[in-house]
């Protein structure tokens, strides 16, 4: 991995959203810190796997990523530029080298436009703004392309989203975030949506893009098998925090955190052979709100190990070595400053 | 060779009627339930899974839902035959349900003690004061804090995980004798799911209830199933014992969604296996095999009629041509 070119990288990433309260003259009261200080790189050609239960804050790490959230403070640098103090000009221009393909392959398309149409759309924008000089004919070819490439007929150019099933939507939305030839692809929770069948065509489909574009990924999912078929690297989130990161084998091999540990117990495996004799680790209790201020380990409510000193500050991500980074006082002794 | 069968489902036919045609949603399923069994349903959306369970309650809405054929016995009793007051004693009495979407299945305007409440005396027929007991006994058994305060919250102030257990509660408060969980963890966290599975597992063992678990993850059925059927646009295709089906899956459709979950256990394969093709559209669909064009077995037998059941020892039984020769030579 470290001979790999860099190509995104995130720095100290915060994003709080403000609580306001006040019917005319709004006041801050307080925040939800969705993302709360997280450092990730991704290389070329790689997939950095984003995983964690509802409301860690992944999807929010997309969107200021994609700068489609201002971030309260932290950088993102894609090829070495600053998009946190980027001009509109210079994000418009980053977007075309990177991508978003969403959840819900339903909400995500308009239903208003054909298939052809929603395919262009990216084109045609950057046609409009100066960015792109590209002819109607050839937006037109390179569409029909984009459609034979993700397994859809190019006669179904003149045909809207409800003519289509769930999965040949979401191939849609990969050919629609292939159109402006990106070198990364943020993709959240693309698969979830989705049936198991339609569920591995679609994770084929985005890594056979991926070896003949060199195409990187920020994947983001809840479901842990998903991930670790699909990523290089993983980082496992937890309250906006990055818990754990490491290759995607070490870490379902050695899993340092208590957290990691515990979510890979509790996925399930298609073997009742395998099912009846697993220790499972249930975790009590929910995620806490993301509204106050932590000064203890963030995972520190729900923890079956923890110890005094978690209450009492809160861990750093260090390298254990090999690139394997775990935020645990039960393998170092490194406080955050 | 089941003891204690409680309910029985035989050759249900559920269609609807849409502008399009008609949508064979149930066609001819049948399946046994006995007593404190669980029993998986899987299928991928539109196989039915759901559409069968409302069957069972007559929930079907009607128009535009028909049941057009089969039974449904629940003990002796035939429940089509019965008059909608007597349904309505084992809904929610006899055969208890858990929903997908423990939101919009909890009344947001109404406090938890209100709904459980008068579930309970509807079906107990006890004083609301001994009702409201059983509740709050009911919730500390599923394991919410402080039960006793809690149940005059509404259902906003409870998170996800622990709706699905006011859900739980609710459906096991007048003892069922057959627990009906549709996707009960499908909208959870994995860490959640754990949490309400081990719940519904551990509950329906000490209260000898019955489960249909009806599901799309594989992992899940696994993990609790006694039973299995598999489940394809609207008929069982193939049924077994939860270790005999993920073992040794005989339909090509079992076989195909089996080898297409990405697993942790396994290592890590270039490409995954995937099931070419989209799930077949329900609206007049011919006398085929439904499974044919995605099927890499398919034949020129599977394109003009449905195959036969084939049964393999007491507990196994599939549909699919590749077995024929094995009926006939019987």
């Amino acid at each position: 991995m470290e001979n790999k070119k860099t190509l995104l990288e995130v720095k100290d990433l915060q994003m709080h959203f403000p609580i306001e309260s006040g019917v005319i003259i709004k006041k801050k009261v307080g925040a939800i810190r969705a993302v709360d200080g997280i450092s990730f790189e991704v290389g070329e050609g790689e997939t950095l796997g984003l995983v964690g239960e509802s409301g860690c804050g992944k999807s929010t790490t997309a969107r200021c990523v994609a700068q489609l959230h201002k971030p309260t403070a932290g950088s993102v640098f894609l090829e070495g530029n600053n998009l946190c103090t980027a001009s509109k000009e210079d994000i418009l221009r980053a977007r075309m080298d990177m991508q978003m393909v969403f959840q819900d392959p339903y909400a995500s398309l308009n239903p208003r436009m054909t298939a052809g149409n929603i395919i262009a759309e990216p084109l045609q924008i950057f046609k409009k703004r100066g960015v792109l000089n590209i002819g109607q004919k050839e937006i037109v070819e390179k569409v029909e392309g984009l459609m034979e490439k993700v397994g859809l007929s190019r006669f179904f150019r003149n045909r809207y989203p409800h003519e289509f099933s769930g999965g040949q939507r979401q191939r849609i939305g990969v050919a629609r975030a292939l159109a402006l030839g990106p070198k990364i692809i943020l993709a959240d929770e693309p698969v979830s949506a989705l049936d198991v069948s339609i569920q591995s065509q679609i994770l084929n489909l985005l890594a056979d893009f991926q070896q003949e574009l060199n195409l990187s990924y920020l994947f983001i999912a809840h479901d842990l098998a998903v991930i670790q078929h699909i990523s290089d690297r993983i980082a496992v989130m937890y309250l906006g925090k990055i818990m754990e990161t490491a290759d995607s084998l070490d870490l379902y091999k050695h899993p340092l955190h208590p957290y990691t540990e515990a979510l890979l117990s509790a996925v399930p495996i298609p073997d009742p052979e395998i099912e009846r004799n697993r220790h499972r680790i249930i975790l009590t209790g929910d995620v806490p709100s993301p509204d106050t201020e932590r000064h203890s380990c963030y995972f520190y409510d729900r923890c079956p190990k923890k110890m005094d000193k978690c209450a009492k500050s809160v861990p750093a991500l260090v390298d254990m070595g090999g690139g394997h980074k775990v935020a645990c006082f039960l393998h170092h002794a490194v406080s955050e400053s | 060779m089941k003891k204690d069968i409680i309910l029985k489902v035989e050759g249900l036919k559920t269609y609807f009627n849409t502008d399009e045609g008609v949508v064979k949603a149930v066609d001819g399923v049948s399946f046994e339930l006995s007593k404190g069994e669980t029993l998986g349903l899987v299928g991928e959306s539109g196989s039915g899974k759901s559409v069968s369970n409302l069957s069972i309650m007559s929930l079907i809405p009607s128009p535009p839902g028909k049941i057009m054929g089969g039974k449904v016995l629940f003990g002796d009793k035939s429940i089509f035959d019965l008059s909608e007051e007597e349904m309505r004693n084992i809904r929610g009495g006899k055969i208890g349900m858990i929903f997908q979407d423990p939101m919009t299945s909890l009344n947001p305007f109404l406090r938890i003690s209100t709904q459980m409440v008068e579930t309970i005396v509807l079906h107990k027929k006890v004083s609301k004061h001994e009702a409201k007991k059983r509740a709050i006994e009911m919730l500390d058994l599923v394991g919410i804090p402080k039960a006793y305060d809690r149940i005059n919250d509404y259902p906003h102030q409870f998170s996800g995980g622990m709706r699905q257990r006011v859900m739980i509660a609710m459906a096991l408060s007048c003892d069922p004798e057959v627990l009906i969980a549709d996707e009960p963890t499908s909208a959870l966290d994995v860490t959640i799911q754990a949490q309400i599975l081990e719940l519904i597992q551990s509950l329906s063992k000490k209260l000898g209830t019955a489960v249909i678990m009806i599901t799309h993850d594989l992992g899940v059925v696994a993990g609790m199933c006694d039973n299995v059927n598999v489940m394809y646009a609207g008929r069982i295709v193939e049924k077994g014992t939860n270790d005999e089906i993920f073992a040794d899956p005989k339909h090509p459709y079992t076989q195909g969604l089996i080898k297409s979950v990405p697993r942790l256990d396994k290592p890590k394969q270039k490409r995954l296996y995937s099931i070419e093709g989209q799930p077949p559209n329900v609206i007049d669909l011919p006398e085929c095999c439904p499974f044919f064009p995605r099927c890499e077995f398919a034949m020129d037998k599977c394109k003009t009629a449905y195959p036969p059941v084939t049964k393999f020892g007491d507990t196994r039984e599939v549909s699919c041509w590749l077995y024929e020769e094995k009926t006939r030579g019987e």
